[in-house]
């Protein structure tokens, strides 16, 4: 169970690759891998950058406990959380999770659940640099509510 | 004393990311009191309490949270991530 907030690139395939290779190595269980992965859009055509700012020292804390808690809902074999900050161009990678389990289900939940929470609960902000100045990304009363149907 | 944190336009409009603070206030709610009547920046950063979100101690809290034996207190609008 990682979790990793950085400013540097990774490499999506080398990431989902070495998390299904460690997993694969010491057992046979597991028959589903799920990977989502974030990206910097520009719905407009006017986006030059993004910049993410975060909370050090509580970012990761707060995601560990995000996978504790998926850890305990579902049963997941292995969980990953890469989250960047700092300036980025649009198309590039923001974040990826990838969960790993038995069956599918709960590796597509664990993801969601996860993706749910990383929206609303982890401490980052995201801020768009266009050609008519800078602005903070507004959170979405939609990903607010997309936190409901985990309540137990 | 209390390190007091700032982020996203919280950070930009009172001018500064982080600040110690000597204060008596009791809870989160008594400690932005004491802020916005410091000067107009901080008024306005905290003028709608509705857009902020709080973290004690580098967790998610309300502003109902006391302050005893409290280190760090960070104030934010919410999150996105992802």
């Amino acid at each position: 169970m990682a979790v990793r907030v950085q400013a540097e690139p990774f490499d999506l395939g080398a990431e989902a690759a070495a998390f299904a290779a460690t997993l694969s190595a010491g057992r046979r269980d597991i028959g589903a891998v799920v990977t989502f992965t974030g990206v910097v859009r520009d719905d407009t055509g006017t986006l030059q950058a993004m910049e993410i700012e975060h909370y050090p020292g509580m970012t990761a804390p707060a995601i560990q406990a995000m996978v504790d808690q998926a850890t305990a809902r579902w049963s997941l074999a292995d969980a990953l959380v890469i989250h960047r900050y700092g300036p980025m161009q649009p198309g590039e990678v923001i974040m990826m999770v990838a969960t790993a389990a038995g069956h599918r289900g709960d590796a597509f939940a664990a993801a969601e659940f996860l993706m749910d929470y990383l929206k609303s609960r982890a401490p980052f902000w995201k801020k768009e640099i266009t050609e008519g100045g800078a602005h903070w990304v507004a959170a979405k009363d939609a990903d607010e509510a997309a936190l409901d149907r985990w309540k137990p | 004393m209390i390190e007091v944190l700032y982020f996203a336009w919280v950070r930009e409009r009172i001018g500064l990311p982080r600040e110690r603070i000597t204060t008596d206030a009791a809870t989160v709610a008594d400690l932005v009191a004491q802020l916005r009547d410091r000067e107009e920046r901080y008024a306005m950063a905290f003028a709608d309490l509705g857009a902020l979100r709080v973290a004690v101690d580098q967790e998610l809290t309300d502003f109902d949270a006391p302050l005893k034996g409290v280190r760090e207190v960070a104030f934010f609008p919410p999150m996105t991530g992802g």
